[in-house]
């Protein structure tokens, strides 16, 4: 029942997100859609990832949107879709189907089943993620820093104003 | 009222499509980034729910790494946003094409 509840009312802001004319509005209800996201990661037994999801997601993405929103001052933009390049998106859109049914339809043939008696006591917690974390993926961890280094820099330059 | 790891496959192929489809016909540029986000969101929650499913953590950890991924995807594109609305005045992305896209 919770299952249901958290993803209509993700469904729901993911669609306010794309239908609505004002970027603020958007951004709302994406933290609505996220929080929700949060929620089943706990129906999940993903403490630990739930946590991470909303502080980084909810807390530091969504402030990084709302802050460019507001600092660019924009209006609400006309909704209408442009004529333009529209046979070439919309294709691309049901490409995109295919490949997401042909996925799901490979999820569906694993036929798992979620065991809901037993899993490691320390499933999804930050002991049992961080443990995984530091010993098998340590050096992905570590590039995961080079990664936001690169960014922070790239973002500094891009972002200063140019003298001259 | 078992909820199946296809549950979440179905709610994830949908945000996924939702996310797509705000990506191919939003102008805002803003938006568009925001539908990328709903795009990832939609990969991390596959990643949960089959690593709850095989009772494995790898698929947190890969969570956590796109998180990141996303984080400064985020980060850098809205960078890019400020700077192209200081020069072009505008975020409509049938504007801007400098590059010939």
């Amino acid at each position: 029942m919770v299952f249901y509840v958290f993803a209509a009312l993700a469904v729901a802001g993911a669609i306010v997100v794309i239908a609505h004319s004002n970027p603020v509005y958007s951004a709302v209800s994406l933290v609505l859609t996220l929080f929700s996201t949060a929620v089943l990661f706990i129906l999940l037994h993903a403490d630990f990832v739930a946590v991470i999801q909303v502080l980084v997601y909810a807390g530091a993405i969504m402030i990084l949107f709302i802050f460019t929103v507001m600092f660019l001052n924009l209006r609400p933009e006309s909704f209408k879709f442009d004529s333009k390049y529209m046979y070439f998106k919309v294709s691309v859109f049901f490409v995109l189907l295919l490949l997401v049914g042909y996925f799901a339809s490979i999820g569906f043939r694993m036929g798992l089943k979620i065991n809901y008696a037993g899993e490691p006591p320390d499933f999804g917690s930050a002991e049992g993620v961080g443990t995984v974390l530091f010993t098998d993926y340590l050096l992905p961890f570590e590039l995961t820093s080079v990664l936001i280094v690169a960014a922070i820099i790239g973002v500094v330059a891009i972002a200063k104003k140019r003298e001259g | 009222m078992a909820v199946s790891i296809e549950h979440y496959l179905v709610l994830s192929a949908i945000l996924f499509l939702i996310g797509a489809y705000g990506v191919i016909t939003r102008k805002n540029i803003i938006i568009v980034l925001m539908s990328l986000e709903l795009m990832l969101n939609a990969a991390n929650l596959t990643f949960v729910a089959f690593s709850r499913a095989l009772d494995d953590m790898t698929g947190h950890v890969f969570m956590i790494m796109s998180l990141t991924v996303a984080a400064a995807e985020v980060a850098v594109g809205l960078a890019l946003v400020v700077s192209v609305y200081r020069h072009k005045e505008t975020l409509n992305i049938d504007v801007l094409k400098l590059l010939k896209g």
